[in-house]
């Protein structure tokens, strides 16, 4: 079963790889070189050892010669060893690079009912350290692999042509090595993937545990959620041991094989060159093959338990690349001129989980330019319906058409673009105030991004940070308040102008007098601009054209602020709690 | 990197055996090529058969006992290594949960978590590696130099040349690749900085239509990233060749050497033999060692970063009264200025208020008030005048004793995963089920709760995801609540809240049977509307101080706050 697996991502690796191709030949050329010049070496020192006979009997001219053909084989292999490195370096970097890239941006189309139930530390552990060690482990492979392959059949090659007797034994005894190798990464392989796994957990809890480190310290619960993490932690530890332990043991058994080969070689030798079969000389060139044979099964063996490790690392990333994407844009894609914002519901059907229908047989019709204000009790829907428009979830049935057009038929890309939006989960991006609030439209000028920031109330503020609009900003808003996020929020909206508006609690933190002014802001912004605004205050949508008040996802009144009081229902009684105490 | 040592302590017996066991293999392995010599001198010279078949079978026990002991090593070196990260990250983690709310915000979570992940698993390794090698290779290549010596001192004055050559090429590029190393890892931050980033922001990037713009700027990343890499690895495979080249050359000259020797009678062709055995010896080890300083070096700077967190010292000092609160807050002339900044927070605040009683504080975005609030657990400290609470300066205070008679509902209403149950005992571990339920319909909670499936045994995922901000508010609320704080701060804690939820949350403290001093940060007029202190905010500076009707006759702020929301016609609406 993992056997099927690691072979199949293998196989993908491979492919990526293959954009390489050209570094890769270059790459196998000069480890053909590296090995053939590293290979001929104990041959000349066997040789030159021959010349060295007995007190009086060396050959000096005759050894020179060998030791200089030495000198020159060294360096040439030197080299070739430096420039395959260099090679091997950048396609393994590259690949990773892509990898990465390619995981970031499936990202980018993977559903948001995905994201929203998947840790994030999860998905940050794959597209990061499990590149990492995916790197590592493709690195080693291809420095030791090649190497070590043409080493051994070299080695195989060259002994063969010595004497073959005593090559055969080194034939004969290779297959335990290799045997033993194999039983051994069979077994690692698992274990390198509940290590791998135990690891995504634990990176999961400590990215809860540290993302929310304050509100840990406000209730005293370090303790706890140490506790907590230590129950982990132990349980890595554990299969982290298994793992480290039994991957590290190929190692010195093919050492152990290797020392019996080489008894070995050095049993038939002795006894060759006692028959005359082979000078000394020679017998030294054979034992020094044998050691060069057998080493290369002890590093690929190191190696294939490090690619296997690697490769599980990059199973987990090509789980995430093949994670099923949202459905794709139509590629017949209907690209709305001007979005007049007209929209029509029909039907709606959604849930997030299949057991709980949530919002059932929903219609609606907005005519261009209304404003749409939902009302209703915490978790009635309203966010979802948000969610819904935007295309952030798709619904079950029913559709959503925007100018006639179904949502659907046309590209998120488009669908939203022609919608600005602002949540009350205000959401920064690292840069400086400029750079966010131009988001939108990152060509705006200075002016016109200090014009928004004026229309969002957010100007004099930003005046008063220390480098004004170029303040930057860290990590979700870095030092700012809730409110200063929020009219940044608003701000960013201001300067792009959209057809339709979504304004999902957008000044929920901020204070009401700022919010007047924001809420005058809204009104103009708002004009001839179809716009849903989700509200508690209710004071702020009483212009609404027409009010949906929502209970458990079904809309139970709708009409105008007026209408809906005449009407003393649910709507009603809301706005009564306000004046409540 | 020193101060991780001690992490070790407790596995000192591995990292002693561990090493150990690799040097035995080691002094086996160098045994060898004397054992070949002597075959060719004393088996091949004589002919002895018998001689070669024991001196054979000799070799292939040396092999044996080799793998015995490199088995026991490597059992011992993993469980230190592996031991060893674990207790790093234990203590980082404990670490990281103790520092102030100030570090916190200058170094940022993913900093954090970068440390425990990625930078404590290389460490790991690089020890795994340093156990099983460090002392081994030195040892083969001084063992190696020492038995040449006892074949013959002439020859082996090239060991003697060759080693420190080749220290310092190895030291070299080991200090070279250092600070590249380095360079490597703070762009990998970059990167899990992105895709974390990305990740929060997902709704808000998509609604913009950021993808592909996101997707640029993380290929910019990784491609620096890239380059860095190659940079690096371009020096660090540098290693072998040069120490191949180096070896190979000192192989000729020793094989000279040798063969001067030979020729004058002082040693024969065997020990020109064994000595070159060594000599390949001193290459295969050097090469394992090459790579482990490549390991070696990036693992420090893993190390050094893990060390460099664990020595931030959190600024604040603890107290050591753990005296049971009443619930009197007093502000003392109290200035705050938070680390970096320019200007004060808040500027002189005073004021004082009796236990049960409830304050409301209100003001514009960015007037102060939740750093006014949080001087109270002491998440921050003042910088200037003093918090006293029942008359007793907060910092002589045992922290933790304070915070567990304080309940705090911060602004973003966070939940962790788990079930609901153990998110509400955050606030009293040995809360029973009827307390909790308690505090839920305190809190409006209790239908939030009776909905789900399981009630108290509910699931909540990572960040309280599956419920919404309403909903995730009021049990956050429930939370502080559990714990009968004496002091309840609810910092914009029922922004999502509709106001008739809002209204009877208030009644319910209000209603409780010690009601805690509660602190109501808001936005909203009708919010503070009814408690018995109204602290209006503005720019840091405490501009009102009253009752409502007072306040509504006095302050022009509070007025200006108060017909925002209430409009003359909604005011008689309200009154009529």
């Amino acid at each position: 079963m993992p056997k099927d697996n690691q072979s199949a991502t293998l196989k993908k690796v491979l492919l990526r790889v293959r954009r390489y191709w050209v570094a890769m030949i270059g790459s196998i050329l000069l480890a053909t070189v590296y090995v053939a010049m590293s290979l001929l070496i104990p041959v000349l020192v066997g040789r030159a050892i021959d010349c060295i006979i007995d007190a009086g009997r060396v050959d000096f001219a005759a050894m020179g010669v060998y030791l200089l053909k030495i000198a020159f084989c060294a360096g040439a292999a030197g080299i070739a060893q430096w420039v395959m490195n260099i090679l091997n370096n950048h396609v393994t970097y590259r690949v990773t690079r892509d990898l990465r890239d390619d995981a970031f941006r499936h990202i980018q189309t993977l559903p948001l009912s995905y994201l929203d139930s998947h840790p994030q530390g999860d998905l940050v552990s794959r597209v990061v350290a499990d590149v990492d060690t995916f790197a590592d482990g493709l690195l080693m492979g291809f420095t030791q692999f090649f190497t070590g392959l043409l080493t051994i059949l070299g080695t195989l090659v060259i002994m063969l042509a010595i004497r073959w007797q005593i090559a055969l034994v080194v034939i004969f005894l290779t297959p335990v090595s290799l045997l033993v190798a194999k039983f051994i990464a069979q077994r690692t392989y698992s274990m390198f993937h509940l290590q791998s796994r135990t690891r995504g957990e634990q990176t999961a809890l400590i990215d809860e545990t540290l993302g929310e480190v304050k509100v840990v310290q406000a209730f005293g619960h370090e303790e706890a959620s140490l506790e907590q993490f230590d129950e982990v932690n132990d349980r890595l530890e554990k299969c982290s041991l298994q793992a480290t332990f039994f991957s590290s043991l190929p190692n010195p058994t093919t050492r152990f094989v290797n020392a019996l080969v080489y008894a070995g070689v050095g049993l038939v030798g002795a006894f060759s060159a006692i028959a005359g079969g082979v000078s000394v000389g020679s017998l030294t060139s054979f034992l020094s093959y044998a050691n060069q044979y057998t080493a290369p099964f002890n590093e690929i063996s190191g190696v294939v338990t490090e690619l296997q490790n690697s490769l599980a690392c990059a199973g987990r990333v090509f789980e995430l690349i093949e994670e099923d994407p949202q459905t794709p844009d139509p590629a017949d894609a209907q690209i709305p001129a001007r979005v007049a914002g007209q929209v029509e519901i029909r039907n709606l059907q959604f849930s997030y989980v299949p057991e709980k229908p949530l919002i059932r047989n929903f219609n609606l019709s907005v005519k261009p330019g209304q404003r749409i204000a939902i009302v209703g009790p915490t978790g009635c829907g309203k966010t979802t319906l948000i969610n819904l428009l935007m295309r952030f979830y798709d619904p079950q049935a029913g559709e959503i058409a925007l100018d006639g057009v179904s949502t659907r038929d046309m590209r998120r890309r488009d669908l939203r673009a022609s919608v600005g939006m602002v949540l009350q989960d205000t959401w920064l991006m690292a840069g400086t105030i400029r750079e966010n609030i131009a988001m939108g439209w990152p060509e705006a000028t200075m002016a016109e991004i200090e014009e928004a920031a004026r229309k969002a109330h957010a100007h004099s503020f930003i005046k008063r940070l220390p480098q004004g609009y170029d303040t930057v900003i860290g990590e979700g808003g870095g030092s700012l308040s809730q409110g200063q996020k929020q009219l940044l929020c608003i701000a960013r909206v201001m300067l792009c102008l959209p057809p339709m508006l979504i304004l999902d609690e957008a000044t929920s933190s901020i204070d009401t007098r700022t919010e007047q002014k924001v809420q005058q802001a809204f009104q103009v912004m708002m004009e001839g601009r179809t716009s849903f605004i989700v509200a508690h205050r209710l004071s702020t949508i009483q212009e609404a054209d027409l009010i949906l008040v929502m209970r458990d996802g079904h809309i139970v009144e709708q009409g105008t602020h007026t209408q809906l009081l005449a009407h003393k229902g649910f709507y009603e009684q809301l706005y009564q709690s306000q004046f409540a105490h | 990197m020193k101060k991780l040592l001690k992490y070790m302590r407790g596995y000192g017996k591995e990292c002693v055996l561990g090493p150990l066991f690799k040097l035995l293999e080691a002094s086996f392995e160098l045994l060898v090529p004397l054992v070949v010599a002597s075959i060719v001198d004393t088996g091949v010279a004589n002919r002895d058969t018998s001689y070669i078949i024991k001196m054979c079978l000799v070799m292939a026990l040396l092999g044996f006992i080799g793998l015995a002991s490199s088995v026991t090593a490597q059992y011992f070196s993993a469980k230190a290594a592996v031991g060893f990260a674990s207790r790093l990250r234990h203590a980082v983690m404990n670490h990281a949960l103790r520092l102030g709310y100030e570090e916190i915000d200058q170094l940022g979570t993913s900093t954090l978590v970068t440390r425990m992940t990625a930078d404590i698993n290389q460490v790991q390794n690089g020890v795994n590696m340093t156990l099983r090698l460090l002392l081994r290779s030195p040892f083969v290549v001084f063992g190696a130099m020492a038995m040449a010596f006892t074949i013959d001192a002439k020859a082996a004055m090239v060991f003697a040349v060759l080693i420190p050559v080749l220290c310092f090429v190895v030291f070299g590029i080991m200090l070279i690749t250092m600070p590249m190393y380095r360079n490597v890892q703070q762009r990998l931050d970059g990167v899990t900085r992105a895709t974390r980033q990305n990740l929060t922001g997902v709704r808000v990037l998509r609604a913009f239509g950021m993808e592909d713009e996101e997707v640029e700027a993380f290929a910019a990343q990784t491609q620096k990233l890239t380059k860095s890499q190659i940079n690096a690895g371009r020096v660090a495979g540098l290693l072998n060749p040069l120490t191949f080249v180096i070896v190979n050359l000192a192989v000729i000259v020793l094989i000279y050497t040798g063969g001067l020797q030979v020729e004058m009678g002082v040693i024969s062709q065997g020990m020109v033999i064994a000595l070159y055995n060594y000599m390949s010896q001193i290459l295969v080890e050097l090469i394992k060692m090459a790579n482990l300083i490549i390991n070696m070096t990036k693992s420090a700077a893993c190390a050094n970063r893990v060390a460099s967190l664990l020595e931030i010292v959190p600024s604040q000092k603890n107290g050591r009264a753990e005296t049971p609160l009443l619930g009197g807050v007093e502000f003392r002339d109290v200035s705050a200025k938070y680390p970096g900044a320019s200007a004060y927070s808040l500027e002189h605040i005073s004021f004082s208020v009796q236990p049960g009683q409830t304050v409301g504080v209100i003001g514009g975005t960015g007037s102060g008030k939740t750093t006014l609030v949080n001087l109270i657990p002491r998440f921050y400290d003042s910088a200037e005048g003093a918090v006293l609470l029942d008359g007793q300066d907060v910092r002589t205070l045992d922290r933790k004793a304070l915070r567990r008679q304080i309940g705090v509902v911060p602004q973003k209403a966070v939940l962790f995963h788990g079930t609901i149950r153990e998110n509400l005992q955050w606030g009293r571990e040995d809360a029973v089920d009827d307390e909790l339920w308690q505090a839920l319909e305190t809190a409006q909670a209790r239908e939030v709760v009776k909905d789900k499936e399981g009630e108290l045994n509910a699931m909540v995922e990572q960040g309280g995801r599956n419920f919404s901000g309403g909903q995730r508010q009021r049990l956050t609320i429930a939370r502080a609540l559990v714990r009968r704080p004496k002091i309840l701060i609810l910092d914009d804690s029922a922004s999502a809240l509709d106001y008739a939820t809002d209204a009877r949350l208030r009644m319910a403290i209000r209603n409780l049977q010690n009601p805690p001093t509660t602190f109501i940060v808001s936005q909203r007029a009708a919010s503070v509307r009814y408690a018995d202190v109204i602290l209006v905010l503005e720019d840091g500076m405490l501009v009102g101080k009253g009752k409502h009707e007072e306040l509504l006759e006095t302050c022009p702020v509070y007025q200006e706050i108060y017909y925002s929301q209430f409009s003359k016609e909604v005011k008689s609406y309200a009154e009529g």
